[in-house]
């Protein structure tokens, strides 16, 4: 596989989960998530792709198998070793799970205020105008709350939340779920950039829109039945002879002429 | 049909029933296991530092300030209701004299914490589940988690520490607004005398009494807190769940409430026997 040729940000060994103890999920799926690219996670609705992303968060745990984030096994890990693990993380969430109580900018300044108390609260706010600067957010909408503002600036904001901590990993879950062409491309290109932003940072894509995936995409993986069926750069998927890649593929150019 | 067939038939029905009821057993014990986790995370979170003194502030002001109305005025027609119902059974045996000490010995014991356990349930606990439960199917909960804070010690801890501090408050203003609604109606609407009133009132009530339902209040402060949040901080689905979330959360802790002041009614009627307080 042409993961092997690079340092791993994420490795999933043999990853198993059921939740009622029959069905298997994910059923022995082997994953890496190189390093410095951005990895696009594919595959029809309920192939597994959230219940992959809850466990490289460690928001669930494995049946069996391992899972190792920048070179350490999550199951070996304290409390605290692991919430040490978790700011190495930035995570941009489906609907963005922006805190309806707080304001936009005390949504970006939340893992500041909980992380960063070696700063003051001035420096704290310069790096939240900074980070939703950096998300394409303006000013005037700072003291919004998120109901008061738009689905794409939430994205925004919660990028902005996202990046505070400056994490090595970026994840994002189904970024584009629900918007319309000019904010999926909207979405697509800042993920790109962000990713640029920040050298050797990883990018973690979970998607179902292959359009994208192939767009900004350096790594895919694309999932069938909790398992890997094919993964490596988009090229591989062009020429693979899978039936259900193919028609996969199919579908993403035929919908991406639409 | 055969005999064996209706054997097999009765076989696989009772394998069915058996299955269901080992299920449910199962899933019983392990909400309870996961309740005394959570509870008992909760509690060991809120002591570790950096103190969340601000959210405690916060949430006290939600369960405490914002329940002073509704407890007023509970209180005061609770303190009215049950003396007029008092007053008529003590006037069929002469003894009306009796009805403010025995008013005031039922609400500052029984009737104070318990009612005021139940409305602040309904109020602060139902706004606890429905707005961690919805903060679950938002994933604002998994936010918090992945972005490295304890959502147990954010969220939980200064709520169920909020609710154990104001509850015997809260309480106390109950009993204070229910005694001043029983003399208002049975001094000055029904007219006993004044003084008997008050002379039998202070005889009887010992600051133990009061105690007591304050003592119960912080309990039921807890029951309902961490029944609440337990239930919205593990709700699963969409906003159908939130609201069912909310519900079961609100009814198991007032029927908790219910049943836990029978047994520490008994338990301190045992500890006043043993200790011979209060006698």
């Amino acid at each position: 596989m042409a993961t092997k040729a690079y340092d791993s940000a994420v490795e999933v060994e043999n990853l198993k989960k059921t939740f009622n103890g029959k069905d298997y999920v994910l059923n022995g799926l082997n994953l890496n998530v190189p390093k410095g690219k951005i990895t696009v996670i594919i595959g029809f609705s309920g192939t597994g792709k959230s219940v992959l992303l809850k466990h490289i968060l460690g928001l669930l745990e494995p049946s069996e198998g391992t899972i190792k984030v920048l070179g350490r096994d999550l199951a070996k890990l304290s409390h605290d070793e692991r919430i040490q693990l978790r700011m190495k993380f930035g995570v941009l969430f489906q609907y963005a799970a922006l805190f309806d109580d707080m304001s936009v900018l005390d949504n970006v300044l939340f893992p500041l205020k909980e992380h960063r108390r070696d700063l003051s609260m001035v420096r704290k706010k310069e790096i939240a105008y900074e980070k939703l600067k950096q998300a394409g957010l303006e000013e005037k909408h700072y003291a919004k709350l998120p109901s008061e503002i738009s689905g794409g600036m939430r994205k925004r904001c919660g990028l902005a939340r996202a990046l505070a901590l400056d994490p090595d990993i970026l994840v994002y879950d189904e970024p584009t779920t629900g918007l319309d062409p000019v904010l999926t491309e909207m979405v697509d290109n800042l993920i790109v950039e962000t990713h640029n932003h920040k050298k050797g940072s990883s990018t973690l894509v979970v998607s179902h829109d292959l359009h994208a995936a192939f767009r900004i995409g350096d790594y895919i993986v694309m999932l069938d039945s909790g398992k890997v069926l094919l993964d490596g750069p988009p090229e591989v998927f062009f020429q693979t002879e899978i039936p259900l890649v193919k028609k996969f593929v199919n579908m993403g150019v035929h919908k991406s002429h639409e | 049909m055969s005999i064996t067939q209706i054997r097999t038939k009765v076989n696989d029905t009772l394998d069915e029933l058996f299955k269901s009821v080992a299920d449910l057993v199962v899933e019983f014990i392990y909400q309870i296991g996961l309740f005394m986790t959570f509870s008992w995370e909760a509690i060991v979170a809120f002591f570790k530092r950096p103190y969340r003194t601000k959210d405690l502030i916060q949430h006290m002001e939600f369960v405490g300030n914002k329940s002073v109305f509704i407890i007023v005025l509970t209180g005061a027609f609770t303190g009215m209701a049950v003396s007029f119902q008092i007053y008529l059974g003590f006037k069929m045996i002469n003894a009306t004299n009796l009805v403010g000490p025995t008013v005031a010995m039922g609400i500052a014991r029984e009737l104070g914490p318990v009612l005021s356990g139940l409305i602040v349930a309904a109020r602060a606990g139902g706004a606890m589940a429905a707005n961690l439960g919805s903060m679950r199917v938002s994933e604002q909960i998994d936010a918090i988690e992945v972005m490295g804070v304890d959502p147990v010690r954010y969220l939980v801890s200064p709520r169920i520490v909020a609710a154990v501090i104001t509850m015997p408050f809260l309480t106390g203003i109950f009993d204070f607004v229910a005694l001043v609604g029983s003399y208002f109606l049975c001094v000055e609407v029904l007219g006993l005398d004044k003084a008997t009133f008050w002379e039998k009132t202070t005889l009887w009530l010992e600051p133990f009494h009061i105690n007591e339902g304050l003592i119960k209040a912080a309990v039921f402060g807890f029951i309902f807190a961490t029944v609440c949040t337990y239930r919205g901080f593990y709700t699963k689905g969409g906003a159908r769940d939130v609201g069912e979330a909310t519900n079961k959360g609100v009814v198991l802790s007032m029927v908790l409430i219910i049943i836990v002041d029978f047994f520490m009614m008994n338990l301190i009627d045992f500890y006043y026997k043993i200790t011979s307080y209060g006698n």
